[in-house]
């Protein structure tokens, strides 16, 4: 018996969305998930996917500042959002942020696949805590796997770039 | 030599890279007109095919073709055994696609390919196929029953692979020893989860009969030589590209998986370039996995706690093929002895076949069991003798003037297992003092006052790494200076852009910065093997040393020539080259390289620099006298080392045991390591850690749980447990250094050491804390509620 098709991969949606101060307009696939919108239709491919479940934490972008799981959404559901991702943490400069040039001092990174979901849970959490404790920075990391450091040298990355934030010249934007 | 950069924390060139989004994953690379595939997968553990009907998903929109083992044609033949061993009489290794019968969840079955992974994951729905269920060997214990399905047709009783190796005489040994205990120990399967997944991406260019692949592996050319005698092309015309890994574990050497022939195949017919991403649950289905073993091990020992002789019998569970040989099973029977002076040792495995994933090198590759059989045997003489057991552990050392010390085995890779250095007290005193290990037994007992549990464990290791046969390294100094090396090896985190590149600054008088190295690229460098068996940063990296000492002959050489001087004056340092003690008469590295490139044409600022510095004209003869050795400063040299060097560890750890949850803690975690020579402490540092977090994910929180009908029921990320921050303790690592005379650097790996004593180290550790109910964990891995079953069994027994 021929079965119902599933339903169609043409049925299509407008979306805007602001990515990284960029206003992008696309047709997208209602089906399609936001992970692969930045990867495959935005070419943003620093974003990456390790589980498609939610656990991980590699896909983590910024969504009106929160962080989010983007494999866990669908591209149709950030319509009129502003989006951030690792792309758009450094200024367009040579320059790494501060966070990011912590992780390279303390070498918190290594094959650098889960970095990206790193980075951008760990400016959430010190937007929203700028002073964590080491337990605080561990239970804040926890929503991300990483499956090569044992996660020191990332606890001591977030330390420092948390001592350098705090001076009154930087911020987290 | 101004600055020696050997040794030196330097902070990774690969890092702005990787922080900034802009790595080259498999999954990141887009090429024109890409098509994507998705495998269907056996759900299965053990069915004849009778039937499949791909039709309806042939005629979804989107989708250019099906492909079954029928369309296979010459590629459906078994994957290559890659490590023949006289001692593995049944061989079997797996089909690209299975053709009648499958033996595991998530065996290949067939491969859509659509234009997007959504359309081909839809037409996977579609295809019909007709199974017939058959019993199913889902375990050890099943597998060795005497009336057991059989895994092959024509494997009598599951059985692959046999083998026994004796060392010294234990039998009369066992026939006199004052004390002699039997136990038996299990270690259940775990599995590497790299946070990328396998993936692939194959272009097929018909004009110049190229087959470009980039995949996410840790031995690129051994794909390479693979898919050209596959496909009927000559090796040079087939690229084998790993980029930027997520990540491997030993997981991503395995070779071929099935993908690794489908996705090539399906783009040379189609004629588009094709990918394949692996999604995570197909991760838990189809990409080795390592651990399962069972021994029954007997040891003799004397009053003085000296162990005289070890009997191991063990059942190694090799999933549904041997694609990877026994080395698993040999590493486990070399890595038994560890540390200790074991004369008299019989070891005699049974590898079996089961209806589970194949199994290769896991991170570990078969120490930790070995590791954790021998640990346990310590602790056992220790409680029986009523002996402190860091004090048996001291009584058992091999000492510092016994190296060589050979073992007496046949190592993994055919040489001996002979340690070459090593410093075993040290590493225990060094251990000692980062766990304030003379305060813990009144920490401990001040605890229980409270009604908490606390317990230290500690694990030694030694640890066969950098085995051949051999690595190579090509450098050659371009025009501006910059030195670029290549090697085969593949590099999934190890940092080996920045350690290569510190050897090679070494030689050349540069900064590693301005040394930039390829790896994983079979059209960068042709030769070689890959990167697993904790082997890359000592064997291609002393390649890379005898490849930099050779340039800097050379440069000596043509600088002398120019400068008129001999060449032991030629000095390199701060990227120039001039003679000892007139250093303001200098060329920099990259106008020497113009020099030594007697070109009619030559480009750039150095070029003219170059001209305008006026050195004396031709030399009679030719441009490019015979002796140079040819043009350009450039050389390529391989190195092969004699035989494995073996780098050795301790871990120790205070944890915290929940008696009415059976919820371990971590209060305090110590490791001494001895890779040799250290390249680089950071890197070093950050590759312990993560074996350590992989250990402890191994001990406690990742086990594989696969049901009477051979399904992994816990293949999320929700069920399987990797540890996150909240549950990795503070790492505290300090080192021993004993050069390994094998390599010109000294150095010994370190990629695998981390994981490696930890499931020791953890029962070690749950044993004295919960010493009062007389517990002894005879398995691996524990979760909370396995140890509370353990403690409840324990109380009824007191």
């Amino acid at each position: 018996m021929q079965e119902e098709t599933t339903p169609s991969f043409t049925d299509s949606c407008t979306i805007s969305v602001t990515v990284n101060g960029q206003l992008y307009q696309r047709d997208v696939p209602v089906r399609l998930l936001l992970s692969d919108f930045l990867r495959h239709e935005l070419h943003l491919t620093g974003t990456h996917v390790g589980c498609e479940h939610g656990v991980c934490g590699c896909c983590t972008v910024l969504l009106n500042g929160e962080p989010v799981r983007s494999c866990l959404m669908l591209a149709v559901q950030a319509d009129e959002m502003p989006l951030t991702t690792i792309e758009g943490l450094a200024g367009t400069n040579s320059e790494l942020h501060p966070i990011q040039q912590a992780f390279r001092e303390k070498h918190g990174l290594q094959c650098g696949f889960c970095t990206p979901g790193i980075i951008m849970s760990v400016h959430a959490m010190l937007h929203e805590n700028p002073d964590p404790t080491e337990e605080e920075i561990r239970h804040g990391l926890s929503g991300n796997l990483c499956r090569c450091t044992g996660y020191q040298h990332i606890v001591e990355a977030v330390q420092l770039a948390a001592e350098r934030l705090r001076e009154p010249h930087l911020e987290v934007d | 030599m101004a600055t020696r950069w050997f040794g030196a924390p330097v902070q990774r060139t690969e890092d702005p890279r990787l922080l900034r989004g802009k790595g080259m994953f498999v999954d990141d690379i887009e090429l024109p007109e890409m098509l994507h595939a998705a495998v269907l997968r056996s759900p299965h553990a053990r069915a004849r095919i009778l039937a499949i009907d791909t039709s309806a998903a042939r005629e979804l929109p989107g989708v250019y073709a099906v492909y079954t083992a029928a369309d296979l044609g010459d590629l459906l033949e078994p994957s290559p055994l890659l490590v023949p061993h006289q001692a593995l009489t049944q061989p079997r290794t797996q089909l690209p696609l299975a053709s009648q019968e499958v033996r595991y969840v998530g065996e290949a079955v067939a491969l859509v390919v659509a234009d997007s992974r959504y359309s081909a994951e839809d037409a996977l729905d579609l295809i019909e196929v007709e199974y017939e269920p058959l019993p199913v060997v889902h375990n050890l214990e099943v597998a060795a029953a005497p009336d057991a399905p059989l895994v092959h047709e024509g494997v009598p009783d599951n059985v692959a692979a046999h083998l026994v190796q004796v060392v010294g005489e234990p039998d009369s040994i066992f026939a006199d020893a004052p004390h002699v205990l039997k136990e038996q120990f299990y270690v259940e399967r775990g599995a590497a989860m790299p946070m990328e997944g396998r993936g692939i991406v194959a272009r097929w260019e018909a004009q110049s009969g190229a087959l470009t692949c980039w995949i996410s592996t840790q031995g690129p050319i051994p794909i390479r030589n693979g898919l050209a005698a596959m496909f009927h092309l000559p090796e040079h015309k087939v690229q084998v590209i790993a980029p930027d890994v997520g990540g491997g574990f030993g997981t991503k050497i395995m070779l071929f998986y099935p993908e690794e022939i489908l996705v090539p195949f399906a783009a040379i017919y189609l004629g588009k370039p094709v990918k394949w991403i692996e999604d995570r649950r197909e991760n838990f289905v189809s990409s080795n996995q390592e651990r399962g073993q069972y021994h029954e091990v007997e040891y003799a020992f004397d009053d003085q706690g000296v162990l005289l002789a070890v009997r191991d019998t063990f059942w190694h569970d090799t999933g549904a093929y041997t694609p990877y040989g026994i080395i698993v099973p040999i590493i486990t029977t070399c890595s038994l002895p560890g540390p200790y002076r074991l004369k008299h040792y019989a070891s005699e495995f049974t590898v079996l076949y089961t209806n589970k994933v194949p199994v290769s090198p896991y991170r570990g590759a078969g120490r930790p069991h070995a590791v954790f059989v021998m640990e346990r045997i310590m602790d056992a003489i220790a409680r029986e003798l009523h002996l402190d057991r860091l004090e048996v552990r001291s009584r058992n050392f091999i000492q510092p003037d016994e190296f060589p010390w050979d073992v007496g085995l046949v190592y993994q890779d055919g040489g001996p297992t002979k340690y070459d250095s090593g410093s075993y007290q040290e590493g225990l005193d060094k251990l000692k003092v980062l766990l304030n290990y003379e305060k813990f037994p009144q920490m401990q007992q001040e605890a229980r006052k409270q009604g908490r549990y606390l317990g230290l464990g500690v694990g030694y290791y030694v640890e066969g790494t950098a085995i051949g046969p051999y690595e190579g390294a090509h450098i050659r100094v371009e025009s501006d200076g910059r030195v670029f090396a290549s090697t085969g090896v593949t590099t999934q985190g190890q940092a080996h852009y920045t350690t290569f590149a510190q050897i090679v600054a070494d030689q050349l008088g540069v900064k590693p910065e301005d040394v930039l190295i390829t790896t994983g690229d079979s059209q960068a460098f042709y030769w070689g093997m890959g990167t697993y068996a904790s082997r890359a940063a000592t064997v291609a990296g002393s390649a890379m040393h005898l490849a930099a000492v050779k340039v800097r002959e050379k440069a000596k050489q043509v600088a002398a020539d120019l400068f008129e001087a001999a060449p032991e004056d030629i000095e390199l340092a701060d990227g120039k080259v001039f003679v000892r003690d007139a250093p303001h008469r200098a060329l920099t590295l990259g106008q020497l390289a113009i020099s030594a490139n007697p070109l009619r044409y030559s480009y750039g600022e150095n070029a003219r620099k170059l001209m305008s510095m006026h050195f004396a004209g031709p030399r009679p003869g030719p441009a490019l006298p015979q002796e140079r050795g040819g043009p350009g400063l450039e050389a390529t040299e391989f190195y092969s080392p004699p035989h494995a060097s073996f780098a050795s560890g301790v871990h120790g750890a205070i944890v915290e045991v929940d008696a009415t949850t059976g919820m371990v803690s971590f209060v305090k975690y110590a490791v001494v390591h001895d890779c040799g020579r250290v390249i680089n402490p950071l890197v070093v540092e950050g590759q312990v850690h993560g074996g350590v977090a992989q250990g402890i994910g191994g001990a406690f929180y990742e086990r594989l749980v696969y049901n009477e009908d051979g399904q992994i029921i816990n293949a999320s990320f929700m069920d399987y447990l990797i540890p996150t921050a909240a549950e990795i303790p503070a790492i505290v690592v300090d080192h021993v250094e004993t050069p390994s005379p094998l390599n010109p650097l000294g150095m010994k790996g370190a990629g695998e050491a981390g994981v490696i004593p930890v499931p020791a180290l953890f029962a070690s550790a749950v044993d004295d804390a919960l010493s009062p109910f007389g517990l002894r964990i005879r398995e691996m891995p524990l979760h909370p509620r396995r140890l509370y079953e353990l403690l409840q069994e324990a109380r009824s027994k007191q």
